[in-house]
């Protein structure tokens, strides 16, 4: 069957246009010079100004950053630990519960890990009187435990596409067990430890759910400033702040995709 | 060692002699009563064989024999359940693989991808803590023992197989092992980078004198690389000899038609003699007497098996006392250049595989299809096959 190429090239443009209109045309009145979002009003910076001056919304980046960061670390650990056990300990009781169990916070309801997450840290502050309250910390330790199931995924994949002998060969070597995981398992599981750290760092970021189960008062990432914001109304300093998300991500993969194509030009050169 | 000189160096085993039949030699390998079982299978039953220094001993069986189970539990990767394995009178049975002085060459080859080619031959160097200028000096020693001193650099996704290869061979000889084991070590290549590197692989081993142990299921690879063959069968050895020993005196069917082709008639013991068997073989009732080196008694069942090769083909009967002949025509014929292969059917029905070489030189066929013609073997060729 032979489909004619006008067709193909039109659906192209549609599927391209129904995913990147909408973020153009929130980049385009990120610049309105107008307090009514959908009326054009000139050209202007003064939004992003604004949002430069606004302490809320600076606070709240500072905060999900940081958030961030340290949970996708944790998680980062913490997950290649446990792609490394469900890979390694062969065949042990119960290992595909476990690795159900591992991989089941991918297919859970936000809500649910969120209101889940929240009851716990209420019983343990009744239980043992810690968290004393519910702000960065709890979201941090929440972020982790779910982004963990994913660089467990990720690294538990890396490691079953690995050829075994690689690590028996090493050991073959003179290489003991600490040796043969340092030289040989960790280099090589290095960008699935890294992807999955991106991962991480990504869903932490974007969360919105479960922050506002687990957070406090004084303790809003920028998700939860954003859509508090929202519910009264989208003003411009919104689309300015997702504008500079874009700018910052879209710089971020074009970084990686570089460094990529460096590094495949290196090895076939 | 790609050049053609050292091919052309006469093959010369670095193991003097015979030392299995010498009872003043003590083995270098020992595997004594070894045994390896698995939750639902026996992987290697109850084992034993003795390696000596030097030699390159070649396991040969079928996938799912135990040849590779075996040789895991010579590397230290798998314990034996019951039994013991020493290396020069040491017992290695409950080493840890880093302390063992074997290396292995993996049939995957195993080079690690993230490391140069030098970086590969120099990792199990490091890990003993030799002195830096010492590693640099092996490593140097290895690449060119290999030949790939202008490939240090490269990384192995920027070689070819038979590269990797080679940067397996020297990473697991850098080390100096007193036993290198190798793992299907030709089975990745073609076919006619596997006959170059077969000769490399024996003059290599001719030059260090290190006793290398090859696990394969290619019964030509076996053949041309070992000084001894074990033929391995469902966890047990079946036979163990030199090449000509296991191809001219199989001693069963298995073994027999594991190393090329065999004609096999049913016959019966009528008698025993000095150092022969007197049998009838079933279909033709032509007496033969064979030569065997223990008695059989009378009126058992074995078998005759005759090499297509020492089968001659001839269109007027030969002369001679010592010849089993009988006739037949030709039903199919296949001509290889060097050699022609035909397939006889015998006046008793069945069908006879004969090799002949082709001395003249002669673009007709000696014989065609259909051709009345004459089979005929010396007596001494005939292997009495038991089972």
């Amino acid at each position: 069957m032979k489909r004619s190429p006008t067709f193909l090239y039109s659906m192209l443009a549609f599927g391209f246009a129904f995913l990147y209109i909408p973020i153009f045309v929130m980049m385009l009145y990120s610049f309105n010079d107008s307090r009514l979002v959908t009326v054009w009003g000139g050209f202007t910076t003064r939004w992003y100004t604004a949002l430069l001056e606004n302490e809320q919304i600076l606070e709240a980046a500072l905060l999900s950053l940081e958030i961030a960061v340290t949970s996708a670390t944790l998680a980062t650990v913490l997950g290649t630990l446990a792609g490394l056990a469900m890979n390694r300990m062969g065949q042990f009781r119960g290992r595909t519960v476990f690795s159900g169990m591992i991989a089941a916070p991918l297919v859970m309801p936000e809500v649910i890990t969120g209101l889940s997450l929240l009851l716990l840290f209420i019983s343990l502050q009744e239980l043992t009187g810690w968290p004393a309250s519910r702000g960065a910390n709890t979201v941090t330790i929440a972020h982790t435990t779910f982004a963990m199931a994913y660089v467990a995924v990720v690294v538990q994949s890396r490691l079953a596409s690995m050829d075994q002998s690689l690590e028996e060969a090493a050991m073959d070597l003179g290489g003991r067990p600490f040796n043969v995981t340092w030289d040989i398992t960790l280099p090589l599981i290095i960008p699935a430890m890294a992807s999955g750290w991106l991962l991480a760092f990504t869903l932490s970021l974007d969360d919105l759910v479960i922050a506002s189960f687990t957070s406090g008062a004084g303790a809003s990432t920028l998700p939860m400033v954003i859509f508090s914001k929202v519910k009264l109304g989208v003003t411009p300093e919104v689309n300015a702040l997702a504008t500079l998300v874009i700018a910052i991500v879209s710089l971020g993969v074009l970084i990686a995709g570089w460094n990529i194509l460096k590094k495949q030009r290196s090895a076939h050169g | 060692m790609t050049d053609t000189d050292k091919n052309n160096e006469p093959i010369s085993q670095s193991c003097q002699g015979t030392p299995w039949k010498d009872e003043t030699q003590t083995p270098f390998i020992k595997i004594i009563e070894v045994s390896k079982r698995f939750e639902d299978a026996t992987a290697v039953d109850n084992v034993s064989l003795d390696i000596y220094r030097g030699e390159l001993f070649t396991i040969l069986g079928g996938s799912g024999c135990g040849k590779s189970t075996l040789l895991r539990m010579l590397a230290g990767f798998e314990p034996p359940t019951s039994g013991r394995i020493f290396i020069d009178d040491v017992d290695i049975t409950d080493m840890p693989p880093y302390e063992r002085p074997i290396n292995m060459m993996f049939q995957s080859y195993a080079v690690f991808p993230h490391m140069s080619v030098a970086q590969n031959i120099a990792y199990g160097l490091k890990k003993e803590k030799l002195a830096k200028a010492e590693i640099k000096e092996r490593v140097e020693e290895m690449l060119e023992l290999v030949q790939l001193t202008d490939f240090a650099k490269r990384k192995p996704d920027q070689l070819s197989g038979g590269q990797r290869q080679r940067v397996a061979l020297a990473r697991a000889l850098a080390k100096r092992p007193k036993v290198l084991l190798l793992d299907e070590p030709l089975a990745a290549l073609d076919k006619k980078l596997r006959e170059q590197t077969q000769f490399e692989l024996m003059n290599l081993q001719d030059r260090l004198g290190t006793t290398f142990v090859v696990v394969t299921h290619d019964q030509e690879e076996a053949m041309t690389l070992a000084t001894r063959i074990a033929v391995m069968k469902e966890g047990s050895f079946i036979q163990t000899g030199t090449p000509g020993e296991v191809y001219e005196f199989p001693c069963n069917h298995y073994v027999a038609d594991f190393f090329g082709n065999i004609n096999v008639f049913d016959a019966t013991v009528i008698g025993n003699g000095e150092g022969t068997v007197e049998v009838e073989l079933d279909t033709s009732g032509t007496r033969i007497i064979a030569p065997h080196h223990e008695a059989i008694s009378e009126g058992s069942r074995i078998q005759i098996g005759v090499r297509p090769e020492k089968l001659l083909i001839s269109t007027e009967a030969p002369t001679g006392e010592q010849y089993t002949i009988t006739r037949g025509v030709v039903e199919d014929l296949a001509y290889y250049g060097n050699r022609c292969v035909y397939r006889v059917r015998s006046h008793t029905g069945r069908i006879i595989q004969v090799s002949a070489q082709n001395y003249q030189r002669s673009a007709e066929l000696l014989l065609e299809w259909d051709d009345e013609v004459y089979l005929s073997w010396d007596t001494q060729c005939s292997v009495v096959l038991s089972e």
